[in-house]
């Protein structure tokens, strides 16, 4: 399993997306979500975008007061990651129009779907923006 | 009705939330917790789904637990409307422990519905749920339904059941038999995604169990040659890694297109999976590795700290077999050490380390410290840590000149921030234990820092003081000058240290006093044999000769008279210093000092302290009135009862002159095994006798017990007739020893003389005893043969045997588990081209014709192989370019390399006779 869980959090900490690869308690996932948005926010631009925690490597990019988070195998290709983050951005960039923390709060069910185009069982399925957002816009214009 | 036009959306929850003053949130998540548990059970379906959608919100961003309302979820999921279905489904595989949760079980119809549905929307909102819900049962279930979606003509669709797949075989590896045919037949795909998932599958399953997948080899050669997926590549490329171990062979073919990759430079994501695919699994292929390298000394010299990180990591890999490349790249991995980003640095740290030797250890050592020295102390005590642990690793192997450690560790020690006194402090303990020849060093550097009254105030250096006197105290007869040691073992500013630390120095200062004395004492016995004048110049001769022998003879033999070596061959100079030291109010006051200081320490609270304050005024109570009676013995005035104080002193003094040294973990298996202790015997069934025996028996009976215990299983082979309704050890124990007592009434055993030849010796001392307690045995036995009626169960023994039978076959069952999946995998892949030959066949045989002698000299080989080969000829038909061409042949080689294996290792099943053929025929196509 390539990617073990994305998460968004804002500059204050707070988490606005969470989704796990694998079935972690409540108690684990807000353990876990604490140290490591503690150890991430506490670095600078300057720094490398990668973190050890744990077994994990935590990959992570900020954009604009936002952080994305994505926790994967010591095996994983981490430049390939920064990649798939940059690509979800601009996806949902493409979606919502310049995103911003409260189109994800407002809007976390589409968040999710697209994430679940784009990554299943922690696996990097699709990469190719319209056909991620096809299903959403198909959603959208049934409602 | 009314329940839906009051209730809050999902939007007014996240209005509310933000909304809400800092501190009342988990009141008003409480709050809309009630809501949401009341329209949860409404009988509308899109109150429902509000509700449901609301808390699936509250769970995952505030953590709120839902695991009540698992049922409410497959409620939701079987409603006929998609958006109320994607909120059930999300819900599900946001919350459901698929190791727990039971409502599983009763999405199993829904989810079968829905992946066969015709609404590709709705089996793909199903295969995501099922991805991160599933459980063996679900997948054993739903297996059927899968293997049709693995060949749906949607791709999108098709995609996710091959991620799903992953899962599927992890939970259930059954499935693998099912599925893994029309997997592999996916990787001919031209779609992106699909191609993707299905190489991403591999590689995680390749990752675990590589060998299983050698013979995909081709494929995944063909994959790395053609895509221009950055993604597929590199996963591609750690398949490869994977593979190539297992078989050298391959790396000759992949280096080439690899190294093609590399030099086009794409994404540097790629170029990085390149240079590391390059560095663990091709670094024999010179020019790759060199290719490499240089790739990563650009991303060292880049700005951005992301490649930084990745070079060095990169070049960590290459280090551990070509230090060269550590080499060229010198001055950036420094400079990476003081770079603003502590994971860099902390990765610059490690690849230096990484490539400490014995030739170097000292140069880095010295750059390192000047660096950590600079750096803030999180840093620093990083670079200690890191240091200790290089040079510690494997009995210090890496360190030549121990003189120069141990400094070194006394120098560390001093750092102000150093927060690494408990590695310090093992270490100098642990030399000093090792290493005899470092010990005069070790000495030095130990009281060098005993000496120093700043150290006391420092509570991170406690440990290492503590090592340093503890040292001081046992190798004093290396040090120049005891009495300095004492004065600082006893200084007034000890009381800062630590209780545990300060015993120590109690301790030490003992053992100082100790040696003191007793040179004193020996000094003066010998005084007569040594004519003053000469001490000096037979000491500066010893010098000589001691220094030659220290290393080869001296100390190795721990029963070494310490006292010749201390007086004679020891250490001259510190001998004749010390001697000039010696007098009768040298040692007095030495002996006031302790006396001064200690004397209150005999009051204090802490124990240990206590304990050996006391110690060390006892023994001055015992031997200060002595001194002055034995400096008269010396003069010549020998009086018989003061001729004990030396001696006295002696025998002290020994007790501590034994070498202390370090024990092996083993140590124990050394000791040779006396005659007649049965260390194998079974004890536990010993005590369940003993135990029920002895409260009512007097110990005389008790005593016969060890022979009956080894008797009574034998008892039950030879007479099973009687015995076979004994079923507890102890019933059976005590049967026999009624049979010995009242012989007569049992028919004779086969081996009588045994059992009585076995008995007697034990018998007949204790002969009375047993007979004044017959009475009470037979008083007794009705009460035993109640019991032994209560205790139906199996004897212990055996009942732990089947514990342990059990035990075995459950682990053996779960190690079983990964087998099973690669198992699955290896038959199938067999198995697939078993089926598959039949079909193509005859399609192949024409355009074969570059593989035609490789056709016949395996043609004696048994089926799969060979028709393996057909499957990937029929692939080939569809394209006929020029280069395919060339392909072709490189292809086949792979092919064969795979083939290669597979035949080795089946003919060693079937014990076929190919060997010669085979041998013949594979160098020539690999090379």
């Amino acid at each position: 399993m390539g990617i073990r869980f994305v998460l968004m959090v804002n500059k204050q900490g707070q988490t606005r997306l969470a989704q796990y690869y694998e079935y972690l308690t409540l108690e684990e996932r807000r353990a876990l979500e604490g140290e490591i948005v503690r150890k991430c926010l506490a670095r600078n631009e300057q720094q490398c975008s990668f973190v050890e925690h744990r077994n994990y490597k935590v990959v992570y990019r900020r954009y604009a007061s936002l952080f994305f988070l994505v926790g994967v195998d010591n095996e994983e290709n981490e430049l390939a990651i920064l990649e798939f983050i940059h690509l979800l951005v601009e996806t949902m960039d493409r979606h919502f129009g310049n995103v911003c923390e409260l189109d994800i709060m407002f809007h976390l069910e589409k968040a999710h779907f697209m994430l679940e185009e784009m990554v299943m069982n922690g696996c990097i399925v699709e990469t190719s923006k319209s056909n991620i957002l096809s299903p959403i816009q198909l959603m959208d214009k049934a409602s | 009705m009314m329940d839906s036009f009051f209730q809050r959306s999902l939007e007014d929850i996240i209005k509310g939330l933000r909304l809400c003053p800092p501190g009342t949130e988990p009141t008003f998540i409480a709050k809309s917790l009630d809501d949401i548990r009341r329209e949860i059970k409404s009988s509308d379906r899109s109150t429902k789904a509000t509700a449901l959608q609301k808390l699936t919100y509250l769970h995952s961003i505030h953590g709120v637990d839902m695991s009540w309302a698992a049922f409410h979820s497959v409620e939701l999921a079987s409603s006929s409307t998609h958006s109320h279905k994607r909120i059930a489904f999300l819900s599900a595989s946001l919350s459901f422990n698929p190791s727990s949760t039971d409502v599983i079980l009763l999405l199993t119809h829904q989810l079968r519905k829905d992946l066969s549905s015709s609404n590709a929307h709705d089996v793909s909102l199903a295969l995501s749920t099922l991805s991160s819900i599933c459980n063996p049962d679900l997948c054993r279930d739903l297996t059927p339904e899968l293997f049709t979606l693995l060949g749906s003509s949607k791709f999108f669709v098709r995609k996710k059941a091959i991620a799903v797949v992953l899962r599927v075989f992890e939970e259930y590896p059954d499935a693998v038999r099912v599925c893994f045919k029309r997997i592999v037949e996916n990787l001919e795909t031209s779609d992106m995604g699909i191609l993707s998932a299905v190489v991403e599958l591999l590689c995680e399953l390749t990752v675990k169990e590589p060998r299983s997948y050698l013979p995909l080899a081709p494929e995944f050669y063909k994959i790395l040659v053609d895509s221009r997926n950055n993604w597929v590549l590199i996963k591609v490329l750690k398949i490869f890694a994977k593979l190539i171990p297992l078989e050298p062979r391959l790396g000759k073919r992949v280096v080439e297109p690899i190294c093609e990759h590399l030099r086009r430079m794409g994404a540097k994501s790629l170029a990085f999976e390149c240079v590391r695919m390059i560095v663990t699994s091709l670094s024999e292929h010179e020019s790759a590795l060199r290719l490499a390298v240089g790739t990563v000394r650009e991303f060292l010299l880049d700005d951005d700290p992301n490649l930084k990180y990745l070079g060095l990591q990169a070049l960590a890999i290459v280090a551990q077999k070509h230090m060269w490349a550590v080499l060229e790249n010198k001055e950036l991995v420094v400079k990476a050490l003081s770079d603003v980003d502590p994971n860099i640095k902390l990765e610059a740290l490690r690849l230096v380390m990484s490539t400490v030797s014995a030739d170097n250890v000292m140069d880095i050592c010295t750059i390192l410290i000047s660096h950590a020295l600079k750096s803030d102390p999180e840093f620093c005590n990083e670079i200690l840590g890191c240091i200790f642990l290089t040079c510690s690793r494997n009995f210090y192997e890496v360190i030549f000149d121990f003189e120069w450690y141990v400094s070194f560790l006394g120098e560390m020690a001093r750092i102000p921030y150093c927060q690494k006194g408990t590695e310090i402090e093992t270490q100098l303990v642990d030399i000093g234990m090792r290493v005899k020849d470092a010990r005069l060093e070790l000495v030095s550097v130990a009281r060098d820092l005993v000496i120093d009254p700043a150290l006391l105030g420092n509570p991170f250096v406690h440990g290492v003081l503590a090592a340093a006197a503890w040292i001081s105290g046992e190798y004093v007869n290396l040090s120049r000058n005891p009495f300095e040691l004492m004065e600082a073992l006893l200084q007034p500013r000890t009381s800062l240290l630590t209780p545990s630390v300060r015993s120590v120095y109690i301790q030490s200062a003992f053992k100082v006093l100790m040696f003191c004395i007793y040179s004193y004492v020996k000094l003066d016995g010998d005084d007569t044999s040594y004519p003053s004048g000469l001490t000096e110049s037979v000491s500066e001769r010893d010098l000589g000769r001691s220094f030659a022998t220290v290393g080869s003879e001296s100390l190795s033999d721990s029963e070494l008279d310490n006292e010749n070596v201390v007086i004679t061959g020891g250490q001259p100079p510190s001998f004749s210093s010390r001697k000039q030291h010696l007098t009768e109010e040298s040692i007095m006051g030495l002996i006031n000092l302790a006396e001064t200081n200690l004397g209150p320490l005999s009051g204090s609270d802490e124990v240990e302290i206590q304990d050996r304050a006391s110690n060390v005024l006892g023994f001055i109570k015992l031997v200060k009135p002595k001194l002055h009676g034995c400096l008269d013995q010396s003069r010549g005035d020998i009086m018989k009862d003061e001729l004990k104080a030396p001696e006295m002193i002696k025998l002290i003094y020994d007790l501590f002159s034994e070498e202390l040294g370090p024990v092996s973990l083993n140590a124990q298996e050394r000791v040779p095994l006396p005659d007649g202790l049965a260390l194998k015997e079974n004890l536990g069934d010993l005590e369940a006798i003993c135990g029920d025996v002895e409260f009512s028996l007097p110990m005389s009976f008790s005593l016969v017990k060890p022979q009956m215990a080894a008797q009574d299983s034998a008892h039950v082979l030879e007479c099973p007739s009687k015995e076979v309704c004994e079923p507890s050890s102890e019933s059976t124990s005590l049967l026999a020893e009624h049979r010995k007592r009242h012989g007569l009434y049992y028919l004779p055993p086969e081996d009588k003389e045994v059992v009585d030849k076995d008995y007697q010796p034990t018998r007949e001392p204790k002969g009375k005893a047993i007979d004044a307690t017959e009475d009470l045995v037979k008083l007794t036995e009705p009460f035993f043969v109640k019991k032994k009626s209560n205790r139906v169960k199996p004897r212990p023994v055996v009942v732990k045997l089947d514990d342990v039978e059990e035990a075995n076959v459950l682990v053996e069952k779960h190690e079983f588990k990964p087998d099973l999946l690669s198992g699955a995998v290896q038959e199938v892949l067999l198995g697939n081209e078993a089926t598959a030959s039949s079909s193509r066949k005859s399609s192949n045989k024409s355009n074969n014709d570059i593989t035609n002698t490789a056709e016949s000299s395996q043609a004696s080989f048994v089926g799969s192989g060979r028709r393996k080969h057909h499957t990937h000829g029929k692939g080939r038909t569809n394209r006929t370019s020029g280069k395919e061409k060339e392909e072709r042949s490189h292809k086949d080689e792979h092919k064969r390399d795979s083939r290669d294996h597979k035949h080795k290792s089946r003919q060693r099943a079937e014990g076929t006779l190919n060997v010669d053929v085979q041998s013949s025929v594979i160098p020539d196509f690999l090379l």
